[in-house]
């Protein structure tokens, strides 16, 4: 619904705005788009696939530890992670004041120093941010690789660097397909990490109409412009996906590669450098600033804060894969165009722009509302209420619940639903023996997921929550709106912190379990 | 499993808890009812002194100016909402414009707020006041060579301007405010000059840019006078100093935050009330050191930190002008190649 209310916008046309746009800044907006697409595209792969295969295929020191480790920049909120770099490579920041004092005769006066708002760091960024995304997947996706495939094309001949890229990588396209789609839409969707750079994409120019030429109907003609660039990208998904059933069962792990010891802590430090860059450096920043603004943000409300901000987490996170999981069964039960269509239209919400979603949503309750004043005469019940906002999540984030559910739905053998209808038990039965334990796993990966993303939500939950009802995330807004970054330290690390309890959830759920094939958003064979 | 069935059982119960607390908070009923996009540090404190002295409740809510006014547009009649302060003075232009402010007549008000600072249809008045003006580095920049903001534009500034991104509304309404004081043409010129100057790529925020002024990356740069309140009072040895601007001309360019009674609000005598209490010397010392501005009540004195930067005069042209010229310059920041 919020995406029609969107498309209607159309309906009214801009053109004066859009003109302007033409004339000055869109060729620029174009380009910009473009290379961060294309950049975060590729450095997700290279990172995502890279790592992963890293840690499931060699043996170094500290293996086990950044096999989990990796997953934890995933907490951390790309606008967080976007302020701290610029503020330390910016000309002001530690490392170029660092040079200028060391090296005078170098970086002194005569050097003019380097700007720290440059496109390959805003990609840098982003690919840091959104990596995991792929380096989940991909990773459950090599554990559980046949190995009986890679056996075969040793006997026969194939080299190491052949058997990646023929065997491993292809069979596990699906899954880094899927988690590549997820970044570039969160890439797309991004606000904040863009504007801190001062980087204009098209998600910018989205806000610009709105917020400097007073004209939300440009805003939303602009940000359904954006969705068709998204269905680009669900068509590549699919492409990816390919016609391909891979149905994947190994119950034996495969040995891993031995390195010389040289290579092995030279891959040591060169993870512990990416983890380094991703996470610890910024937390690192974020402790010391709020070392410096003492404790005094440690208080009644703060913990108010904390609460709010993990009863929406889990709150949404539970409905929204209880909706997700109907949505799923649909597909598996009715499997047809209607089904399809709707699994698609009712994923599209992950890749508008925050805002301009929430205020489709906006829209949405307030008709919602006025047709339940005029027949019911109640007050109204979704503007600024907790179902409201609950309901907000669940349209942003299904498609982040749809993935692992759908692919969990995939692994059900459709002869084990059959049997059970023949046996005389009841439909609750059957739904706490058979469904539950089969789709846990992927259930409980949906939750975790979610979960993390509402609890970095921003623009929908200011907009829509109930009075009061602030969250870390809001005042994170409140003090960075204001110019007060060391004060939005505590929050933002708070906030890391408390998204890394789901990320550790996630990370130990898997190694564990041998089929791991369900794992992960892979998606199933449609 | 049944450990997993007892875990969900308790955050469904901590959950269904914490909704119910969220409801048996009382309804929006008799309290006076805020949107604002103001910082909540600043303005809590000041909602819970005004019901400590007259027992009337405030709920609020906060978010970004536009935000805000879209939603109080979108809810019309239903708006819980009984009160709009935002900062700039172009976002209560574009509120009145949209008819979401009504007219308060009040003889307290009219006193309080100087003609320039509240709207001429009296939809809107001016709480506090910033201006937006130069900054140099006391190492390496001459006060006496600066002038105005137009004269940042000559070549003698050439790789020593910074200046902060045009999508900030503050640099749309200085821009909106040269547009109706020189001409549109002259404007242009003015702030491609700019843009030639640049010693760097701008900056999102005041703070950066001032804070590369110290490093020696640039020079010169405009600022809001609170950013620039802030960084002495953190380190008051910094190397920058403030520069009045246009003082042989117009004056300092300036901007308020305000406030407005919305058009459907079910409380207007509370929320008048309201807003003259915020117009009294307490609040005003109060919201203004708050966050190191001028109070808009000319009778109350600014604090000794503020007053230190010296008297300067101020450009006495409306605010409103910052709204309906706001689009206008964002199209000719546009065109001047000012990102």
């Amino acid at each position: 619904m919020p995406v029609l209310v969107l498309s209607l916008a159309w309906l009214d046309s801009q053109g004066e705005v859009w003109q302007h746009l033409a004339d000055t800044v869109l060729s620029r907006l174009l380009i910009n788009t473009l290379i961060l697409v294309v950049g975060v595209g590729v450095g997700v792969l290279l990172l995502g696939v890279g790592l992963a295969w890293l840690v499931t295929s060699v043996e170094f020191p500290g293996r086990r530890f950044f096999e989990r480790a990796l997953m934890l920049p995933f907490a951390m909120p790309a606008y967080v992670l976007a302020f701290v770099m610029l503020e330390t490579f910016d000309y002001a920041g530690p490392v170029q004041t660092f040079l200028r004092d060391v090296w005078p005769s170098l970086f002194g006066a005569s050097f003019s120093g380097f700007s720290g708002r440059q496109p390959w760091l805003v990609v840098l960024c982003l690919v840091l941010v959104f990596y995991p995304y792929v380096y989940l997947l991909a990773r459950s996706a090599f554990i559980a690789r046949n190995p009986i495939f890679l056996e075969q094309a040793r006997v026969l001949g194939v080299s190491a660097r052949m058997r990646f890229w023929r065997v491993t990588l292809p069979m596990a396209r699906p899954a880094i397909v899927a988690g590549l789609v997820l970044a570039l839409m969160e890439t797309l969707a991004d606000f904040g990490a863009v504007s801190v750079f001062n980087f204009e994409t098209f998600t910018t120019a989205i806000y610009k109409s709105w917020y400097g030429l007073f004209n939300l109907g440009a805003a939303a003609q602009l940000a359904s412009t954006l969705l068709v660039l998204v269905l680009l990208l669900m068509a590549l998904e699919r492409y990816g996906r390919g016609r391909a059933r891979y149905v994947q069962s190994s119950s034996q792990a495969l040995p891993r590669k031995v390195v010389s010891r040289f290579r092995g802590w030279a891959l040591t430090a060169l993870l512990s450098f990416i983890l380094s860059l991703a996470f610890v450096w910024p937390v690192l920043r974020l402790l010391q600033w709020v070392w410096q603004q003492g404790l005094a943000g440690f208080d009644q409300h703060y913990f108010g804060l904390l609460s709010n901000t993990l009863a929406l987490g889990i709150g949404a996170a539970l409905l929204t894969v209880t909706l997700a999981w109907c949505l799923a069964h649909a597909r598996q039960r009715y499997a047809g165009v209607v089904t399809a269509v709707a699994a698609r239209i009712a994923t599209l919400g992950y890749a508008l722009p925050g805002s301009v979603l929430a205020v489709g949503i906006l829209f949405s309750f307030i008709a919602v509302d006025h047709w339940v004043a005029d027949w019911f005469s109640w007050p109204p019940i979704l503007m600024g209420s907790w179902i409201g906002l609950l309901l907000a999540y669940l349209v942003r984030f299904i498609a982040v619940a749809f993935g692992p559910v759908e692919a969990a739905y995939a692994q059900l053998r459709p002869v084990l639903l059959e049997v059970t209808r023949t046996l005389n038990v009841t439909r609750w039965y059957v739904l706490r023996r058979l469904y539950l334990p089969l789709l846990a796993p992927g259930l409980s990966a949906a939750v975790l997921l979610v979960m993390i993303d509402v609890m970095k939500e921003m623009p929908a939950t200011l907009l829509l929550r109930p009075f009061g009802a602030d969250t870390l995330a809001v005042r994170i807004y409140a003090m960075t709106s204001e110019g007060l970054w060391e004060k939005a330290a505590l929050p933002a690390l708070t906030l890391v912190l408390v998204g890394l309890l789901p990320v550790m959830l996630l990370m130990r759920e898997r190694p564990r379990k041998s089929s791991d094939a369900e794992d992960g958003l892979t998606h199933p064979p449609v | 499993m049944i450990a997993g069935v007892r875990l969900v059982s308790a955050v469904t119960l901590w959950l269904a808890a914490m909704m119910l607390t969220a409801c048996s908070d009382k309804p929006a009923g008799d309290a006076l009812v805020i949107y604002t996009s103001r910082g909540d540090e600043l303005i809590k404190p000041l909602f819970d002194q005004y019901t400590a002295e007259t027992g009337v409740e405030i709920r609020y809510t906060t978010d970004a100016d536009a935000a805000l006014i879209t939603r109080l547009d979108a809810e019309g009649a239903a708006s819980p909402a009984d009160l709009l302060m935002t900062v700039d003075a172009g976002n209560l232009w574009l509120a009145a414009e949209k008819n979401l402010l009504q007219p308060v007549k009040s003889q307290a008000l009219e006193t309080a707020v100087p003609a320039n600072l509240r709207d001429p249809q009296d939809r809107w008045f001016g709480v506090t006041v910033r201006a937006r003006t130069i900054v140099y580095s006391s190492d390496r920049v001459n006060p006496e060579t600066l002038s105005s903001y137009a004269a940042l534009a000559e070549p003698q500034w050439k790789g020593r301007l910074c200046l902060r991104t045009s999508k900030k509304v503050y640099n749309q309404s200085l821009v909106a405010t040269m547009i109706e004081r020189l001409g549109a043409e002259q404007t242009e010129q003015i702030v491609k000059g700019w843009v030639d100057n640049l010693a760097t790529d701008v900056f999102s925020n005041d703070n950066s840019l001032m804070q590369a002024i110290v490093a020696g990356q640039c020079d010169v740069g405009i600022v809001n006078t609170y950013y620039f309140g802030r960084l002495k009072a953190a380190s008051p040895d910094a190397p920058i100093s403030l520069f009045w601007a246009n003082q042989n001309s117009s004056g300092v360019h300036v901007n308020i935050s305000g406030v407005g009674l919305t058009t459907h609000a079910s409380h207007p005598e509370k929320a008048i009330a309201f807003m003259e209490w915020m117009l009294t010397p307490a609040a005003q010392s109060f919201l203004a050191n708050g966050n190191k501005e001028f109070p808009a009540n000319p009778t109350v004195e600014p604090s000794a930190e503020i007053a230190a930067w010296g008297e300067f005069r101020a450009d006495d042209l409306n605010v409103a002008v910052a709204g309906h010229r706001q689009a206008e310059a964002v199209m000719l920041m546009d065109r001047a190649g000012y990102r």
